[in-house]
């Protein structure tokens, strides 16, 4: 290289890209939306903690759904089946997705774990995710709906503390409430209203999987989810 | 930490516009991170200094531009204040997130021969 002119310099180049990082995920997901959207099935994304109760949620829905609603679940862990093997116990044909270290299911994962299930029948594909509040909902899947899991015993301001995740929740369904008797710090008005300041269409539905409560509403909920779905040949008709 | 897969995805991808144009070396990246995307500026700077080494981007300084949150009014353009319920306080619309949920790879510099 010369001092003088700079001939022999490497030459730098600019380039602007301006595109998510994340768009190759964001590309298999549209994918798997694609093939929910075609074969009419709800596919709900369950987010929430450890020991939220997703898998207890799962296993009610199953209990208290009308006989002939198919249900499908994909279970994300870091290790173990045994979340897989529970929902299996109350009916629910399962794929296990063991991530090793990765703190959240990503598209790719739902997508290679759907090549081994008959997912196509389904009326619901719930995909439980790990149970972290940080890092599943910056995955987009291809679900048609985000619903987390809080549980009463986490605290009121577990939405102020973690707006990445319940600003993405379609519904937020607030768990364990048979607890509330014995939880005289919490006050569910108290987690509405933090859940108001980080979403900006917030839905709480208090539940208990234990003794029912809240179970019709949320079936109500699943059920509008499934009037909405297109049919291949609705979708034909409007197009 | 799911700041090494999203370096993971940034290095692929710049690797891939590195060989579409034949680039030699890359020397800088430039990344927006909002402050709702759930990414932690400091973690991907960590998770980048780990995943670089014998990768085209071995060389390449990271910049990261954070992006702060910002609510508006869709219908009227008011800002929601921070930490407020997140409607217009004065025609009561939901409020939209104007920025801060980037995750973006903006401009990457390049060495050509």
């Amino acid at each position: 290289m010369c001092g003088t002119c700079g001939c022999g310099d490497p030459e730098l180049v600019p380039v602007d890209v301006h595109d998510r990082i994340l768009a190759g995920n964001d590309r298999t997901a549209a994918h798997n939306r694609e093939h929910f959207q075609k074969w009419s099935v709800v596919a709900v994304n369950l987010m929430g903690s450890p020991g939220a109760g997703k898998t207890a949620m799962l296993e009610a829905t199953a209990r208290h759904l009308p006989r002939g609603v198919r249900l499908g679940a994909l279970a994300g862990d870091l290790e173990t089946h045994r979340d897989a093997e529970r929902l299996e116990r109350a009916g629910i044909p399962t794929v296990p997705i063991t991530t090793g270290s990765a703190c959240h299911l990503d598209a790719e994962l739902v997508h290679r774990a759907l090549h081994d299930f008959p997912w196509q029948d389904l009326d619901y594909l719930f995909i439980e995710n790990v149970g972290n509040l940080v890092c599943p909902a910056i995955y987009d899947l291809g679900q048609a709906a985000n619903v987390v899991a809080l549980s009463v015993t986490e605290g009121e301001d577990k939405p102020l503390k973690y707006p990445v995740m319940f600003r993405k929740a379609d519904l937020v369904l607030l768990t364990k409430i048979d607890l509330l008797p014995h939880l005289p710090d919490i006050r569910v008005e108290a987690i509405r209203d933090a859940l108001r300041r980080v979403n900006p269409a917030p839905a709480l539905m208090p539940v208990s999987a234990r003794t029912g409560e809240g179970l019709a509403e949320w079936l109500a909920w699943l059920e509008t989810r499934r009037a909405s779905r297109r049919t291949p040949a609705e979708a034909v008709s409007v197009s | 930490m799911h700041e090494y897969s999203i370096v993971g995805a940034l290095i692929e991808r710049i690797e891939q516009l590195a060989r579409e144009r034949r680039a030699k070396a890359v020397h800088g990246i430039l990344v927006s991170i909002g402050e709702l995307s759930g990414v932690e500026p400091d973690l991907l700077v960590t998770a980048y200094e780990t995943f670089r080494e014998r990768t085209i981007c071995e060389g390449a300084k990271l910049t990261i531009l954070p992006v702060v949150a910002r609510w508006d009014c869709p219908e009227c353009g008011q800002a929601i204040a921070r930490g407020a319920v997140l409607e217009c306080p004065r025609c009561g619309r939901p409020a939209r997130l104007a920025a801060g949920d980037e995750i973006v790879l903006e401009r990457i510099e390049m060495e050509v021969a």
